[in-house]
């Protein structure tokens, strides 16, 4: 299927269908049950899933092939989400030329930053993209506020030009849309007790996920993901067998740059303002943390983590003290008191902590992150009948 | 002339002269053995050859140009693969991967962007790539983790990788360092296979003197930097200079 092999089709429907029932899947409890707080199928966090999706899937890579861990990547999220917004407020609320111009900020930008930060490799090349995001950051917040709009962040306004758009005299701002398909109109399915939401947006940014995740599929089987990986494994040799590994962590660079940008501007287009504390250095450290929890080096793996830690921030965050005592009301008092001082550092304010545990607990025990206990698990289920398939699997480049 | 002339290279570390006018000329499709001592700076000659390090002074031609001043991977295009110490190959890559990058590099130059096709797609590379792993038997390993091979294994893929780009001159550091005598003896029938059956000229820097006799047909010996003797094996043997500078103290 597109030139893939069976195990990549097998990979990519996979994802296509995740994405696509995402609105069934995320939403697997009733609507008045206690705990219809735990669903995550409602547009702006199935939207932020998808888009930080694609920002991981970008990040890997860079980091998962070459092992160029960059800390700056949030930059190029931060100036797509910019130029994003530049492009509503001047051309059109349509919202495919500001990704359009999103892709082509972040890459030349990414080329720019990626010029002189790989002229060093290791911990050196990691703080010299992380030096490069924080001067991006000072420049969006304080600088260039004529651009950026400073700490408010760039907004859009009724006065602002929008020249292809029809006049808009209704007083109100106009919304984000694709060709006359608004981005915020959503549709609501109830079957029973449950409520699904089908929103525009997160189905536009669904297929751009798709989009990208089938171009990295590409990327990792072509001859240039194999340079990348060959670049990871020994630098020395391939020098040494005619190879210039420079062009190909620049060029692996900027195409991460731009994943990153395509990432900003989506975000902008579901929700028209860009603000400078996307390009801070926690935004980037935070793809770093989905990348490993997911699984460095594989497909599907920036998705997963990507997912896992935008429901930490969005779900976990949300359980507070009367939440709590809600669940544990059936003991009795001194018990439950109890209880909710032993979880209450965990969730609400206290999810990073949380996900730190989980981070920790991954990184110790598998190596390999999400996917690799998706596969200790499979391996556990197809039995040890099928003993030789582990040596099989093993030819196959990693997933 | 030689394929590689060396003239007149000087190399300073510091206070210590570790090349002092150094000459050498490799015939074309010879063995060419460089012995010397400990500390002799046969490693810091070679790494003058292949741009790892720039001479002081001196010039040093390789098929009528000059190769000071170039790049590792430049001078790797002008035909020059080099065999290191320890197999350098790319550990996490399958065997059949590794043979291929250097197909790719010496069909398609130093960097090119293939980013879409898939990497099996390209018949021409897989094809080259499959008859080099035969020619170093080792079709049936093509799908086996390279770091997990035995160091001999390792070697012979290297120096199969080093063959795939068809290089003029293959420089070997030491090839049979630290390894056993049956794998020894298995690298020296190979490249001596290597060297019959193919228009190739091969550099060898070499401490086992079995190795050496057995393989080169022109033997350069370095003392504390500078060449003693240029000459035959059978004349190598019998001179005093060199019994007394460094095969006297060993053999």
């Amino acid at each position: 299927m597109f030139g893939l092999n069976k195990k990549d089709s097998a990979l990519l429907l996979l994802v296509a269908i995740l994405t696509m029932m995402a609105p069934f899947i995320l939403n697997p409890f009733p609507t008045d049950s206690g705990l219809a707080q735990f669903n995550a199928g409602y547009p702006d966090l199935m939207q932020r899933f998808v888009i930080f999706g694609i920002f991981a899937i970008g990040f890997n890579i860079l980091f998962g092939l070459t092992g160029y861990l960059s800390f700056g990547h949030a930059a190029f999220l931060g100036v797509g989400s910019y130029s994003a917004v530049w492009m509503f407020k001047l051309l059109s609320m349509n919202i495919l030329p500001a990704v359009i111009l999103s892709v082509i900020i972040a890459g030349l930008f990414a080329l720019v930053i990626g010029y002189v930060s790989l002229r060093r490799s290791g911990i050196y090349f990691s703080i010299l993209t992380l030096a490069f995001a924080q001067m991006s950051f000072a420049l969006a917040y304080s600088v260039l506020t004529p651009i950026t709009n400073g700490e408010t962040g760039l907004q859009l306004n009724l006065d602002d030009a929008r020249i292809l758009d029809p006049v808009n005299d209704s007083g109100s701002l106009p919304v984000t849309s694709l060709f006359g398909l608004e981005m915020r109109s959503s549709f609501d399915l109830a079957v029973g007790p449950w409520d699904f939401t089908f929103s525009v947006g997160y189905y536009v940014c669904a297929i751009f996920l798709l989009l990208a995740f089938y171009l990295a599929i590409r990327i990792f089987r072509s001859p240039f993901g194999m340079m990348l990986r060959a670049i990871k494994s020994n630098q020395q040799r391939l020098n040494y067998t005619g190879l210039n590994p420079r062009p190909y962590t620049l060029a692996a660079f900027v195409i991460s740059g731009m994943y990153a940008g395509l990432a900003g501007g989506l975000l902008a287009s579901m929700d028209p303002l860009a603000g400078a504390e996307r390009m801070q250095w926690t935004a980037s450290g935070e793809v770093v943390l989905m990348t490993i929890l997911g699984g460095v080096g594989t497909l599907i793996g920036p998705v997963l983590g990507a997912g896992l830690i935008k429901y930490f921030e969005n779900i976990f965050s949300k359980i507070n003290d009367t939440v709590l005592h809600g669940w544990f009301s059936f003991l009795p008092d001194g018990i439950e008191d109890f209880l909710v001082t032993i979880i209450h550092p965990f969730v609400g304010k206290g999810w990073h902590l949380t996900l730190g545990i989980i981070f920790m607990l991954v990184v110790t025990f598998l190596p390999g992150g999400l996917v690799e206990g998706g596969q200790r698990i499979a391996r556990l289920f197809r039995g040890k009948k099928t003993k030789d398939g582990a040596d099989g699997a093993k030819t196959e480049p990693a997933e | 002339m030689g394929i590689l002339e060396v003239k007149g290279v000087n190399k300073r570390f510091g206070g210590l002269q570790a090349l002092s006018d150094v000459n050498l000329s490799v015939r074309e499709n010879s063995v060419h053995a460089i012995i010397g001592p400990n500390g002799a700076g046969k490693s810091t000659l070679l790494n003058c050859l292949v741009g790892k390090l720039i001479p002081d002074t001196g010039s040093v031609m390789f098929d009528g140009q000059s190769v000071l001043g170039r790049k590792p991977h430049e001078i790797n295009q002008m035909g020059i693969s080099r065999v290191f110490q320890t197999p350098e190959i790319f550990g996490d890559l399958t065997v059949m991967e590794n043979m291929m990058i250097p197909c790719f590099a010496s069909r398609d130059g130093a960097f090119r962007m293939h980013a879409i096709e898939h990497m099996l797609d390209d018949k021409e590379i897989v094809e080259r790539a499959e008859k080099m792993l035969e020619d170093m038997r080792m079709a049936d390993k093509r799908h086996m983790h390279s770091a997990s091979m035995s160091r001999g294994d390792k070697r012979r893929l290297e120096i199969g990788m080093c063959l795939a780009q068809e290089p003029k001159l293959l420089l070997l550091d030491e090839p049979t360092a630290g390894m056993a005598r049956a794998d020894t003896n298995n690298t020296i029938d190979l490249l001596k296979q290597i060297s019959d059956e193919r228009d190739i000229t091969i550099a060898i820097i070499e401490h086992d003197m079995h190795v050496v006799f057995s393989l080169a047909n022109r033997i350069t010996v370095l003392a504390q930097g500078t060449p003693l003797v240029e000459d035959d094996p059978e004349n190598i043997k019998g001179n005093p200079k060199v019994r007394e500078a460094y095969l006297g103290e060993t053999a």
